[in-house]
């Protein structure tokens, strides 16, 4: 689904134009045009310090831009904020800020959605029955879904995670380092999920620093340098090495030999 | 699945097992010590003082389990026995002097909650402060003398009779019974337990914590208010000094009962047992007539064991279970 919408006439999800911030004299942002697409999913890599972080917060809403505008659904705006973000689709999946730890996974997953009966009660069965069926389908397997979200794993989390950002009837998925200080088979599952979020048509953002993921679970991949947008690549025509160069700024000059020395 | 699902009960209700066990066996031990103890009359008494706690530690259970504290109940206490008081004493009605007295301490919550979640302030200094701020006000209105005699409409509520169970006792199991539906089973329950887990995340989730915050402390000061009413109409006066360490009897019985200081953990069971069980101490105490000062000894070393247990078990018991959910899991 995702390749043959990408390969049509696109509509992004999200268009940013000349996104510009800095905080006192240190430019984080310079100017930054980016198109997220629904049904891929993209990559932001970059260095520390790069901007990565920024850019994300600018779309979830947590910080305004000095200058340069956002457009979605048709409208613009000049800047976003975290309850108009949740309004429009745009979810964040943090590392650790997301989840309570003492509630339950249904509980978590309908936190501030809780339906009612009989206009007090929390409809608890309904909570545990939608849950259910939502990790199902995102292939998140966890022992119960009464179980308080401290007793599981990090990948778990994730899943836990994302399957909130969807009942938010969330569309765009921004995931922050969601493999950091993760083993390997749970990496696996995560990046598995969050490759499948692509192929069910969502619009996804990831930012990390394993180009090895990048490379799993990526659509393109877009390089951010000292608050530019330095290079964006389809994961196809590119490869580990060349975009290490763009990262660190080697291949900065060399632009025009590597392409072609890749297409040969 | 269901396998699961036992476990976890087991799991939330062991530390209320393990009061109804120290109860029974203080219990056994009374009644061989004294044949005064296991006697109709006696018990009556036991429920009737601790009912006072009970309705003050059900309020303490929802800050407790929103990750805070409040120090100024006993002072609130005093302060809506005092609001009632001089409201009776201008004429007014029971029902109306009443209704100001919880307004009162319901007020009194609320601008601890303001403070606390506005200007995000920790709620062991604000309420510190209200403490001091509520005694004040209590000494201030009554001039530091006690407000004495009320209509008999007034005192029912302290020593009336409901056959052969009197008002606060049905007040208190009708507390409980509302507090425990409210805290497991509603939103405000549920957020209640969310801003002692993770405030973050539920502001993140767009629930307006403040309003939530708020609420809980509101809460926390009605029932200070009604405890109020129970202390004046009991004793048929209101004394400024009224509740003295009352806050820390009822921060005693909530932490006892199996809620965590820390927040997002609360059982309003818990705390019902522990009202008791310390009830059936004070009570013990003083049939073997051990000198008072005693128990203010005994209780604080049931406290100290009581959250040193809970603290090694927090550690212990949640290790091996994770370890165990996250095997079958992956």
């Amino acid at each position: 689904m995702s390749n043959d919408a990408a390969q049509g006439k696109r509509i992004p999800y999200i268009r940013l134009r000349n996104i510009k911030k800095s905080f006192g004299h240190v430019i984080a942002l310079d100017g930054v045009d980016l198109d997220v697409y629904p049904g891929e999913v993209m990559a932001l890599v970059g260095d520390n310090g790069a901007g990565k972080s920024t850019l994300i917060k600018i779309i979830s809403g947590v910080l305004n831009p000095d200058e340069g505008e956002l457009s979605l659904n048709g409208k613009t705006f000049k800047h976003m904020t975290p309850s108009r973000a949740i309004e429009l689709g745009i979810s964040t999946v943090y590392q650790d800020l997301a989840l309570v730890d003492c509630l339950d996974v249904a509980s978590n997953i309908f936190l501030g959605r809780e339906p009612l009966k009989a206009c007090f009660f929390v409809d608890k069965k309904r909570m545990n029955r939608e849950s259910e069926e939502l990790l199902r389908r995102l292939k998140v397997s966890i022992p119960s879904v009464i179980t308080p979200v401290e007793f599981l794993s990090g990948g778990q989390r994730q899943g836990v995670a994302v399957a909130r950002s969807i009942k938010l009837q969330g569309r765009m998925i921004i995931f922050d380092e969601p493999t950091a200080a993760m083993g390997v088979s749970e990496s696996a599952r995560v990046l598995e999920l969050i490759r499948s979020l692509g192929d069910e048509g969502f619009a996804v953002l990831v930012i990390s620093h394993n180009l090895h993921h990048v490379f799993t679970i990526a659509d393109c991949i877009c390089v951010i340098r000292s608050g530019r947008l330095v290079k964006d690549f389809r994961t196809e025509n590119t490869n580990p090495d060349q975009v290490v160069g763009f990262i660190t700024g080697s291949n900065r000059y060399t632009e025009e030999y590597t392409e072609e020395s890749i297409t040969t | 699945m269901n396998r699961t699902k036992i476990k976890l009960l087991l799991g939330n209700i062991f530390p209320q097992l393990l009061l109804i066990l120290v109860m029974l066996i203080m219990v056994i031990f009374l009644s061989v010590a004294s044949p005064f103890f296991l006697t109709w009359d006696n018990f009556r008494n036991v429920f009737d003082h601790s009912s006072l706690y009970i309705i003050l530690a059900l309020g303490m259970t929802f800050v407790i389990s929103s990750g805070g504290v409040d120090l100024s109940v006993g002072a609130v206490a005093a302060l809506s026995g005092v609001c009632m008081a001089v409201a009776m004493q201008n004429g007014l009605g029971v029902g109306t002097s009443i209704l100001i007295g919880l307004a009162a301490g319901g007020l009194v919550g609320a601008a601890n909650g303001s403070i606390i979640s506005l200007f995000k302030i920790n709620p062991f200094i604000v309420t510190l402060g209200f403490m001091s701020l509520a005694r004040g006000l209590a000494l201030i209105i009554t001039g530091g003398i006690p407000i004495y005699g009320f209509p008999r409409a007034f005192t029912w509520w302290g020593s009336g009779h409901i056959g052969p169970l009197n008002p606060p006792m049905l007040l208190a199991a009708f507390m409980a019974a509302l507090a425990a539906l409210v805290l497991n089973m509603s939103r405000f329950g549920y957020y209640t337990l969310a801003l002692g887990g993770n405030e973050e995340a539920l502001r993140r989730s767009g629930v307006s914590i403040h309003l939530y915050k708020i609420m809980v402390y509101l809460l926390c000061g009605v029932t200070a208010a009604l405890g109020g009413l129970i202390v004046t109409a009991r004793l048929n006066t209101a004394e400024p000094l009224a509740g003295w360490m009352l806050e820390m009897d009822s921060i005693a019985a909530v932490v006892l009962g199996g809620t965590s200081m820390k927040g997002g953990r609360g059982s309003i069971a818990g705390t019902l047992i522990a009202c008791l069980l310390l009830g059936i101490l004070r009570n013990g105490l003083v049939i073997l007539s051990i000198p008072a000062y005693y128990q203010q000894l005994l209780i604080g070393m049931i406290i100290l064991s009581a959250v040193i247990f809970a603290e090694v078990r927090s550690r212990k018991g949640l290790a091996s279970t994770h370890k165990k959910e996250r095997s079958t899991a992956v």
